[in-house]
C-alpha cells in the first residue's frame, strides 16, 4: 500500500498546490467561483499546457528545448497569417516544421551535441522565420479555430475541459503506449534499450517530432485565444513550459517525467499569475514571485525526496 | 609560415576572420564611406557583449550543464540601482560602481547556493534567480528614468586615442579573465573541473569552491556590463539586459570555447562578438531586415556547434 | 557431448583488450538442460566470456554457434534464447516493472500489452520467488536493490511465445538475502530439469557446488579445468582457480611494525576488520573487483580534503585505475596532466611559472621513463601504459604522504608494471604511504600486508608470509551458501 502511495507522490504535491491556490483565490474573490470566473482564470492555460506537454517529450530523454517560445510564436504566426485563407500552405509549413525537429532529434544523438545549443540556435531561427511571416502583428484566427477555443459546453468552461483532454491524451501517448515506454525508457537508461534491440536514433526523432507537434497546438490555440498573432506572442513560454514541467514533477534526466502533472503545472502556472494580483502583491512582484515558488516547490521536493529515501533505507 | 599554421590550429581565429570579412563586405557597399563610423560603432556596443561573455564563458567552461541565465536580470538590476543612487551626482560615481560589484556577488553565491544545497540544476536554478532578481529591478525602478551622472555618461560615450572608452574597459577586463583563464592556478582548476569534474575532485581541487568563485565572477561581470550599460545609454531600462542572454551564450560558442566545457579562449569572444555586431550592421546595410538577421544568427550558431563536434582528433 | 546439442558453443575464441589477452582461444559449449558453474579470479575471463555469447562483443578470432549455426550479434543471440541477468543492473529505473517487461521483450507488442506482461511477470516472480511480494506496477526505482535483481531476473526467465533456452547468470545473488539466494537457485535447478540451460557465475562458491551440474574453472583468459560439479569440493575449486606456477619467493621488506600509525578506521558497520596502515608501509586491497575496494579508498579521499577551500598541503594523492573516469583530463597536453597535482609549487601569488612547470615535466619524463618526444603532446597521445606513468607522476611529485592506488595497473604491459613497482619500493623506503587496491593477485603479493575484501567489509587481514594466493582466493570466495 505504502508503494501504491509513493507512486503517486509526484503528482499528489502538484495537484495539492493548485487545490490551495485555487481555494485561496476563491476565499479572496468568491465571484471567481462561477463558470465565467473559471473562464477567465484559466483563460490561457490551454497553449500553455501544450507547450508544457511538448516540453516534458523532450525532458523525458534527457534533452532540453530552448526555443519552445520562439517554436510556438512561429506556429502562431504561420497559423494566423496563411490558416484562414490558405489552409493547406500552413499544414505544409507546420508539418515541414514538425521534421525539423525529427531532423534535430536524431542530429543531436548522431553528434552528441548538447541539446541546450542546438535548440538555442534554433530560437534565433525560429524568431527569424516568425518576423519574416509577419513582420508586424497581425494576421487572424481561422473561424473555426476561434469558434473552437471560444465554445462554451454547459458546465465546465472550455478551458478546463480542454486541459483535461490534453493530459488525457498525452496520458495515453507517453504513459501508456508502449511508444512512450521507449521514450522514458531512453531518459532512463539508453543502453538497455538499445541491448534489447531498440533504434534509439529513430526513438529520438520521434520524440522530438512529437513534441513539434505539440507545440504546434500551442501555437495554434493561442492564436485561436487571441485572435491575432506577432512574432514575440510566446517567448516566455520557454521558461514557462520547463517551470510547467518541474511544478508537475518531471525531473530534468531520468525520464522522469508526468504528463498529468505538466498540465497541472501549467494550470498552477496561470492561477499564480491571477493569484498574485488578488492578493494585491504589487505587479512588480509577480515574476519573482514565480521565481520563488519554483525555488520552493523544487526545495519541497528535495526535502520529500530525502525522507522517502531515508525511509527506504530503514 | 610555421607561425600561420599555428594560428590556423586556434579555435578563435575563424571568428576574427569572419568578423574582418564582414567589415570588408559592409565597407565596401558603402564604398569606403563608413569606414570609420562602424568600426567605432562596432567596438562600442560589441563591448558590452565582450564584458558579459567573458562571465558566462568562464560559467560554459565548468562542464556539461553550466550555463548562467540570470545574466539580463543581474544587468537590468545592476544598472537600475547605481543610477537611481548616484541620482546624477559625479560624487558618486565610485559608490555605484561599488554597489554594482556588490549585487553581482550577491546573486553570484546565491545562484550558486542554490546549485549546491538545493540541488537545482544550473539552467533552472539561475532562471529563478532571474525572475526574483528582475523583480527586485522593477520594484526598484518604478518605472523612473534617471540620468546618469555627467561626467559617467561623457566618459561613456566618448574616446580615448580613438578607441571607445568602453572598449578600452572591455579590453582590460579581457585581460584580466584571460590571466586568470591562462596563467593562474584558478584557470586550471576550472579547465580540470570542465573536462572531468571526478579527475579534478581527486587530483585535489576544491571543486565546489571554484564553481562558487566561478558563478560569482559571472555574476559581477554582468553587473559591471549593466552599469556601463545605463551610463551609456543614458537611464537604465527594465528590459536592457534581455537581449544578452542569448547573445552571451552565442559569442562563447562561436568564440570557439568547448560548450562541453574545459576548454575556453578570451580571443575568441572578441572576435564573435565583433562578428555578431557586424553580421547586424551588414544585413542594415544591404537592407534585409531583423528576420534574415536572426534567421542567419541561428545558423552560424548551429553550424559552428555541429563543425565542432567533429570526432576530436589527436592533435587539437 | 556433440555440437548440436549445444545451445551455444564457442571454437578457438580469442579476445584482445591492447595487450591483455581477454581470451585466449577458449573452447566452450553448454548444453540443453546444463547448469554450467563458471568461477576464476579476476581477469581470468569469464566477463568476457559472458559478453561474446550474449552477442555483444565480437570476437578478433574463432566462432560462435547458437544452436550448431553461426552467427553473431545480439539480435541473433537473442533470437536463439539467450538471455542475459548483468551484474550492474540494467532495468530502467523510471519505468514500472511491467514496462521493463515491455521494453525486454518485443514480442509484446498491439493492444492489451500491459494486461499480458503483467500476467507474465507476475508468474515468473511467482515461480521464481515465491511469497516474494513486489507490486508490478510500481517504478523499478522505488524498489530495493534485491527487489530490482529479483526483477531482472524474473523478466529473463520469462518468455513471451516460448521460453528462453540459456540463462546468463553474472553474480545473481550479489544483492539477495540467503533465502532469496536459495529461491533462485532452486528455480534454477527446476529450469534445467525440464531442459533449459543455465550460465551462473558467483562468488559463493556453495551456489556453484550446490547448484551446477558441470564447472568450468578460468585462468587467464584459458579454461583450465572443465568438469562434473560432483568431482569439486569448496577446497579443490580454490585450489583449481589458482596458479599453476610456484610460488616466487617474496621480496621480504623489512617493515618498520613500530611506525606510526597514518590511518586507523574502525570497522566497517561494526563488522569486518578494522583498518590501519603506518608509515612507509605498502598496504594491498584484494579480493574480487567491486566489494567495497574502491568505495574505500574514495572515502579515505574525500575525508583528506576540503571541496570548499584550496588546500594547502595535500595530505592524500589517488592514482585512479579507470582513467577516463577520475584520470585523466582529455583535453590536457601531458604537462598539465601531470603538473596538476603540484600546481601550487610552481605558482608565484597564484600565477603559474610555466618555465618551473616545465622543468619539473622534464624532471619527470625522465624518472618515470614516460616514453614521448614532447611533454606539450595530448595525453591521449599516450600508450594505456605511459598515461599509467604520468598518473603516478602526478601523485609521488606532490606532497602527499599518502598515495591511493585505485587498481591502477589494469591493462598495463609488463615492462611498466616492473619500473614502477620498482618507484613504488623506492618511495615507500623513503616513508611513503601506499594504499594499494589490485585485481591481480602478483601484484597484491608485493605489498607488506593485506586487506581481504567480500561484499564491503574487510573479512581478512594477511601479513606476510601469509599473503599467498590460496589464503586470497580462500578468503575472497565464501564457502557457505550466503
Amino acid at each position: 500500500m505504502r508503494k501504491t502511495i509513493s507512486g503517486f507522490l509526484p503528482i499528489l504535491i502538484p495537484a495539492l498546490s493548485l487545490v490551495v491556490l485555487l481555494a485561496a483565490v476563491f476565499y479572496m474573490q468568491p465571484r471567481a467561483m462561477s463558470y465565467t470566473g473559471l473562464n477567465l482564470l484559466f483563460n490561457l492555460a490551454v497553449p500553455i499546457a501544450l507547450a508544457t506537454i511538448a516540453q516534458m517529450i523532450i525532458m523525458a530523454v534527457n534533452d532540453l528545448d530552448l526555443s519552445m517560445g520562439t517554436f510556438v510564436s512561429f506556429a502562431a504566426c504561420v497559423t494566423a497569417v496563411y490558416m484562414p485563407q490558405q489552409p493547406l500552405v500552413a499544414c505544409m509549413i507546420l508539418l515541414a516544421a514538425i521534421g525539423v525537429y525529427a531532423v534535430l532529434g536524431i542530429i543531436i544523438t548522431l553528434r552528441d551535441l548538447p541539446s541546450i545549443v542546438v535548440t538555442l540556435g534554433m530560437s534565433f531561427v525560429w524568431g527569424g522565420l516568425a518576423v519574416l511571416i509577419l513582420p508586424a502583428p497581425g494576421g487572424q484566427a481561422p473561424v473555426w479555430l476561434r469558434a473552437l477555443m471560444i465554445a462554451k459546453p454547459p458546465f465546465v468552461p472550455m478551458a478546463i475541459v480542454a486541459s483535461v483532454v490534453i493530459a488525457f491524451l498525452a496520458h495515453l501517448i507517453i504513459m501508456r503506449s508502449t511508444f512512450g515506454v521507449l521514450v522514458r525508457g531512453l531518459g532512463g537508461n539508453s543502453r538497455s534499450v538499445a541491448r534489447a534491440g531498440w533504434s534509439v536514433l529513430a526513438l529520438k526523432g520521434a520524440a522530438y517530432a512529437l513534441a513539434a507537434a505539440f507545440a504546434v497546438l500551442a501555437g495554434m490555440a493561442l492564436v485561436g485565444l487571441t485572435t491575432s498573432a506577432d512574432a514575440n506572442i510566446a517567448l516566455r513560454y520557454t521558461l514557462l513550459s520547463i517551470a510547467g514541467v518541474i511544478l508537475g514533477g518531471g525531473e530534468f534526466v531520468g525520464g522522469r517525467v508526468s504528463p498529468i502533472g505538466a498540465v497541472i503545472g501549467a494550470l498552477t502556472l496561470t492561477l499564480a499569475g491571477s493569484f498574485l494580483s488578488f492578493l494585491r502583491i504589487s505587479p512588480d512582484w509577480q515574476i519573482g514571485a514565480q521565481g520563488a515558488i519554483l525555488i520552493i516547490v523544487l526545495a519541497l521536493r528535495l526535502v520529500i525526496n530525502r525522507s522517502s529515501q531515508q525511509e527506504k533505507a530503514s | 609560415m610555421n607561425r600561420l599554421t599555428m594560428l590556423s590550429r586556434k579555435p578563435w581565429i575563424w571568428s576574427f576572420v569572419a568578423a574582418a570579412a564582414i567589415w570588408l563586405v559592409t565597407i565596401l557597399f558603402t564604398g569606403g564611406s563608413s569606414t570609420a563610423s562602424l568600426s567605432q560603432a562596432t567596438l562600442t556596443f560589441a563591448a558590452f557583449s565582450i564584458i558579459v561573455g567573458l562571465g558566462q564563458m568562464l560559467v560554459i567552461t565548468l562542464g556539461p550543464g553550466n550555463v548562467d541565465l540570470s545574466v539580463p536580470a543581474t544587468i537590468t538590476l545592476s544598472g537600475t540601482v547605481a543610477l537611481k543612487l548616484m541620482d546624477g551626482q559625479d560624487g558618486m560615481i565610485l559608490v555605484g560602481l561599488l554597489v554594482s560589484i556588490a549585487i553581482g556577488l550577491v546573486i553570484g553565491i546565491l545562484n550558486y547556493a542554490l546549485i549546491k544545497f538545493l540541488r537545482i540544476p544550473p539552467i533552472i536554478a539561475t532562471l529563478s534567480m532571474s525572475f526574483l532578481v528582475q523583480s527586485c529591478a522593477i520594484w526598484y525602478n518604478r518605472g523612473l528614468r534617471v540620468k546618469p551622472p555627467e561626467a559617467l555618461a561623457s566618459f561613456s560615450t566618448s574616446s580615448t586615442f580613438g578607441l571607445p572608452n568602453t572598449a578600452i574597459i572591455a579590453l582590460f577586463l579581457s585581460l584580466g579573465v584571460w590571466w586568470l583563464l591562462d596563467r593562474s592556478l584558478f584557470g586550471r582548476w576550472i579547465s580540470a573541473i570542465g573536462q572531468n569534474a571526478f579527475a579534478a575532485r581527486m587530483a585535489g581541487i576544491a571543486v565546489d569552491g571554484c564553481r562558487l568563485a566561478t558563478y560569482v565572477l559571472c555574476a559581477v561581470l554582468a553587473a559591471i556590463c549593466g552599469y556601463l550599460l545605463a551610463s551609456f545609454s543614458g537611464g537604465a531600462a527594465l528590459n536592457m539586459g534581455a537581449e544578452y542572454l542569448l547573445m552571451s551564450i552565442a559569442v562563447v560558442v562561436i568564440g570557439g570555447s568547448a560548450v562541453a566545457g574545459g576548454n575556453s579562449n578570451v580571443p575568441g569572444i572578441w572576435g564573435a562578438s565583433l562578428f555578431m555586431f557586424l553580421v547586424v550592421s551588414m544585413l542594415n546595410t544591404y537592407g534585409f531586415g531583423a528576420g534574415v538577421r536572426l534567421i542567419m544568427t541561428g545558423l552560424i550558431i548551429i553550424s559552428v556547434i555541429v563543425a565542432a563536434s567533429r570526432p576530436t582528433g589527436s592533435t587539437r | 557431448m556433440s555440437q548440436t546439442e549445444a545451445v551455444v558453443s564457442i571454437r578457438q575464441v580469442r579476445v584482445e583488450f591492447g595487450a591483455v589477452k581477454a581470451l585466449d582461444g577458449v573452447d566452450f559449449a553448454i548444453g540443453r538442460g546444463e547448469a554450467v558453474g563458471l568461477v576464476g579470479h579476476n581477469g581470468a575471463g569469464k566477463s568476457t566470456i559472458v559478453n561474446v555469447i550474449n552477442g555483444g562483443l565480437s570476437p578478433h578470432q574463432g566462432e560462435i554457434l547458437y544452436e550448431g549455426r553461426t552467427g553473431s550479434g545480439i539480435a541473433t543471440a537473442r533470437a536463439h534464447g539467450v538471455r542475459c541477468v548483468f551484474q550492474e543492473l540494467s532495468l530502467c529505473p523510471n519505468l514500472t516493472v511491467v514496462e521493463n517487461t515491455r521494453l525486454m521483450h518485443s514480442g509484446l507488442s498491439g493492444l492489451g500489452w500491459r494486461r499480458r506482461a503483467a500476467k507474465l511477470i507476475r508468474d515468473s516472480l511467482d515461480t521464481i520467488f515465491p511469497g516474494h511480494g513486489i507490486d508490478c506496477f510500481a517504478v523499478v526505482g522505488s524498489l530495493s536493490i534485491a527487489e530490482r535483481q529479483m526483477v531482472e531476473i524474473a523478466i529473463n526467465f520469462l518468455g513471451v511465445s516460448e521460453p528462453p533456452k540459456l540463462v546468463i547468470l553474472d553474480e545473481p545473488t550479489s544483492s539477495l538475502d540467503a533465502g532469496l539466494a536459495e529461491q533462485l537457485m532452486a528455480h534454477v535447478r527446476r529450469f534445467v530439469a525440464g531442459g533449459g540451460s543455465v550460465l551462473l557465475i558467483s562468488h559463493i562458491l556453495g551456489e556453484i557446488l550446490s547448484t551446477s551440474s558441470r564447472i568450468v574453472v578460468m585462468k587467464d583468459g584459458r579454461v583450465v579445468t572443465s568438469r562434473p560439479a560432483a568431482e569439486f569440493s569448496v577446497r579443490s575449486l580454490v585450489e583449481a582457480m589458482g596458479s599453476v606456477v610456484k610460488e616466487t619467493t617474496r621480496a621480504v621488506r623489512a617493515t618498520a611494525l613500530t611506525a606510526e600509525k597514518v590511518i586507523d578506521l574502525p570497522a566497517v558497520k561494526g563488522a569486518g576488520i578494522p583498518f590501519y596502515a603506518r608509515k612507509g608501509e605498502i598496504v594491498g586491497l584484494a579480493g574480487l573487483g567491486g566489494h567495497g575496494q574502491t568505495t574505500t579508498l574514495l572515502h579515505l579521499f574525500a575525508e583528506s580534503s576540503s571541496r570548499w577551500l584550496p588546500s594547502t598541503d595535500k595530505q592524500m594523492a589517488f592514482v585512479a585505475g579507470d582513467r577516463a573516469l577520475n584520470g585523466t583530463f582529455p583535453l590536457w597536453s601531458i604537462l598539465r596532466n601531470l603538473s596538476i597535482g603540484n600546481l601550487a609549487a610552481f605558482a608565484r601569488r597564484a600565477s603559474i611559472d610555466r618555465d618551473r612547470e616545465a622543468a619539473h615535466g622534464e624532471d619527470w619524463k625522465a624518472k618515470m621513463g614516460i616514453r614521448t618526444p614532447d611533454m606539450n603532446n595530448p595525453i591521449l597521445s599516450l600508450s594505456g601504459g605511459n598515461q599509467q606513468k604520468v598518473l603516478f607522476a602526478r601523485a609521488l611529485a606532490g606532497e602527499a604522504r599518502i598515495v591511493l592506488m585505485d587498481d591502477p595497473m589494469r591493462g598495463v604491459d609488463i615492462g611498466t608494471k616492473q619500473e614502477v613497482y620498482a618507484t613504488l619500493r623506492r618511495e615507500a623506503e623513503q616513508g611513503r604511504t601506499f594504499i594499494w587496491y589490485s585485481t591481480e593477485i602478483d601484484e597484491v603479493r608485493l605489498c607488506d600486508r593485506v586487506y581481504v575484501f567480500r561484499d564491503g567489509i574487510i573479512v581478512a587481514e594477511l601479513e606476510g608470509d601469509a599473503i599467498t594466493e590460496d589464503n586470497i582466493l580462500a578468503t575472497s570466495f565464501s564457502g557457505e551458501a550466503a
